[in-house]
């Protein structure tokens, strides 16, 4: 997934499938693939979505307040995959998946070109049947890390996931956070140990500046994963801010740029 | 057999990564305080003093006249401290995690009768308290909410969603996430990941071994039938657990059936299988699993989801599970309050209404037993509301 980067850190950006509406949300994906993020992920929204702070929550409602069916977000996906080459990470809850029935949600999800799946309350003990199926399938399982996930653990889900490890990089939900915690650096050293020469590290959780992006992946990240601030600037878009769209692509761009290795800084 | 925390397939722990050790570390606390003789013995040392129990087994004469079928027992939970079972739990979970060294306790409340009972137990052990309850649940049980800060509860109005109890587990658990070093997420039914469907289970067999023991007590042998309702589940799980293993009881889990305009909580009567609140159970919902928002009358009801070892229940065959509207639901309030001089919580009256029905149906001697979960003083208002009284 994280193929065509050479000697760079990696940028995965989120945006909520059909926020506000699924027309309107392919255009913030636009933005945020002018701004040169190097994996899309979209979620599907859900109703109780356990994992995310308000800004996520927000997006949610909008999307399901416009009637955005997880068959949209598929639709979304095979759209962006027409137009570009983008690798597109699906985030879903487990329930949208399970009701549709596992076999048919994964086989309508490879026909739209999903690369990647994340079900943040599918537990690596949960995930094993539903890893497999995913796999079967071509697309990778990626799994989640958290602060406290312990050493032997760690192992486990490193020996599981596919595609990259998907670090959370706080206790907490999703949401943007002002300051990069001193911890996370720690804990991305950490998981770095696990997962060299083995599989791409990814961190999220709260990452929502360029400072954060480059000190992750200074401590050993291969990508950082944005999400909420994101979504703060589709929600000043959906509530009618014209310039919102050009914000989005400048800001991920400012990130992009905060992924460059080693380069000099450009701002 | 079924590996521990799942009722055949339902159960588990769909939870994300970061809640996997602390529910790990609850399963093992609790696993070796279950057995411990101080900390039982400390359980029911509170229950008898602090709580009330035993619970009286009351024979309702009146009710039994009325319907000319079998007897009808209540199992009054309804006369414990805070006027609900409730408190069968919150104490047994509150001490586990004073054992644990928490020392701020979260918990989730519809009604407002598992904030309220939240708020005692903590006072009485000396643990912080903060409660969630969703805007729509403070704007009809306000009497709770006063309560619960009376007892030195801090009550977090929960905005999202259908702003229901639903609503209020999904902030609690968000709030666990965040906080996991001292806090202990006390929740107040059968629900969520295990260990807490089989722990408040246990919890709450208190009810159903009491049952077991007045009515062995007065009449040789269990009842023929038990009655309960069921929400998230929990004081219907504790009625039934000690009598599963004895077929020739029957089992009636009673849901909300709401109103034909405005729904229903029915979810083991309407529901599918599907994953809400860390487990595989029954949820309403619609076909792309997105959680249903639902009604009932009584608030402790109006929940999408199920505890799992109700669902395994029904699947089995072991337990029935039928539906009392709204309306029904009413019906028994006032009947019971005026030919027995007890007023129900409205979710109880759900079960005194069936049982009502049931006892048409069943042999003079035959004994049903109803666990009136909770008493009828937050409901009050309500009532009036549509008696027109204005309160």
């Amino acid at each position: 997934m994280f193929a065509s980067l050479r000697g760079e850190g990696g940028l995965v950006a989120y945006v909520m499938g059909g926020d506000p509406d699924p027309v309107a949300s392919l255009e913030s994906i636009e933005a945020v693939l002018r701004g040169g993020a190097d994996i899309l992920e979209i979620g599907i929204p859900f109703s109780d979505p356990i994992a995310d702070g308000k800004s996520i929550q927000a997006a949610a409602v909008r999307a399901l307040s416009s009637s955005t069916r997880p068959r949209d977000v598929l639709e979304i996906t095979r759209e962006v995959k027409k137009r570009h080459g983008v690798p597109v990470v699906l985030m879903t809850y487990f329930n949208p998946v399970f009701a549709a029935g596992v076999g048919s949600f994964l086989d309508a999800a490879g026909r739209a070109g999903v690369d990647g799946i994340v079900v943040p309350d599918l537990p690596l003990e949960e995930a094993d049947v539903f890893g497999k199926a995913v796999r079967k399938r071509g697309m990778d399982s990626i799994l989640l890390a958290a602060p406290t996930t312990g050493e032997a653990r760690m192992k486990k889900v490193v020996a599981n996931t596919s595609g990259f490890l998907y670090l959370v990089s706080v206790l907490g939900v999703t949401g943007a956070r002002k300051d990069l915690r001193s911890e996370t650096v720690g804990l991305v050293k950490f998981a770095r140990r696990f997962t060299a020469g083995k599989i791409p590290l990814a961190v999220g959780f709260g990452i929502s500046k360029p400072e954060h992006v480059r000190a992750v992946i200074a401590a050993g990240a291969d990508a950082a994963i944005v999400g909420s601030a994101i979504v703060d600037m589709v929600a000043q878009s959906a509530a009618g801010d014209g310039g919102a769209l050009g914000r989005i692509e400048a800001y991920v761009r400012s990130l992009k740029r905060a992924t460059l290795k080693g380069r000099p800084e450009a701002e | 057999m079924a590996p521990p925390g799942r009722f055949g397939k339902y159960g588990g722990q769909y939870v994300p990564e970061t809640l996997i050790p602390a529910v790990r570390e609850l399963d093992e606390a609790y696993s070796r305080l279950k057995r411990d003789r101080g900390f039982r013995s400390e359980l029911s040392a509170m229950l008898r003093e602090y709580a009330g129990r035993p619970t009286p087994l009351y024979y309702a004469a009146n009710l039994t006249r009325r319907t000319g079928g079998a007897r009808i027992y209540l199992k009054r939970e309804d006369l414990l401290h805070g006027g609900a079972h409730k408190i069968n739990n919150t104490i047994g979970q509150g001490l586990l995690a004073k054992k644990m060294g928490k020392t701020r306790i979260i918990a989730e409340t519809g009604a407002g009768q598992h904030g309220v009972a939240t708020a005692m137990a903590c006072a009485a052990l000396g643990l912080r308290s903060e409660v969630y309850m969703g805007t729509e649940d403070m704007e009809r049980q306000r009497l709770n909410v006063l309560r619960m800060q009376l007892l030195g509860a801090k009550v977090h109005p929960v905005d999202s969603g259908a702003k229901t109890l639903k609503d209020a587990i999904n902030e609690a658990l968000r709030d666990w996430v965040t906080n996991l070093g001292d806090t202990y997420y006390l929740i107040g039914s059968v629900v969520g990941p295990h260990p807490y469907p089989t722990m408040v289970r246990d919890f709450q067999s208190v009810i159903g071994r009491e049952i077991s023991r007045q009515t062995a007590a007065e009449r040789g042998r269990p009842p023929d039938a038990l009655v309960a309702c069921v929400g998230g589940g929990s004081n219907s799980m504790g009625t039934f657990y000690p009598f599963v293993r004895r077929k020739e009881v029957k089992l009636y889990g009673v849901e909300a059936g709401g109103d034909p305009d405005r729904g229903n909580a029915a979810t083991l009567s309407f529901g599918r299988e599907g994953v809400v609140h860390g487990m595989l159970s029954y949820v309403l919902q619609d076909g792309d699993g997105q959680i249903s928002g639902t009604h009932s009358v009584a608030a402790g009801l109006d929940y999408p989801g199920v505890g799992p070892e109700h669902a395994f229940l029904k699947d089995s065959g072991r337990a029935s599970y039928v539906t009392i509207g709204d309306d029904e639901a009413i019906g028994a309030f006032h009947t019971l309050s005026k030919e027995e001089g007890i007023i129900p919580a409205l979710e109880s009256a759900h079960a005194v209404a069936y049982a009502l029905k049931l006892a048409r149906r069943m042999k003079k001697d035959d004994v049903i037993v109803v666990t009136l979960s909770g008493r009828g003083d937050k409901d009050v208002q309500i009532i009036g509301h549509m008696d027109g009284f204005a309160i």
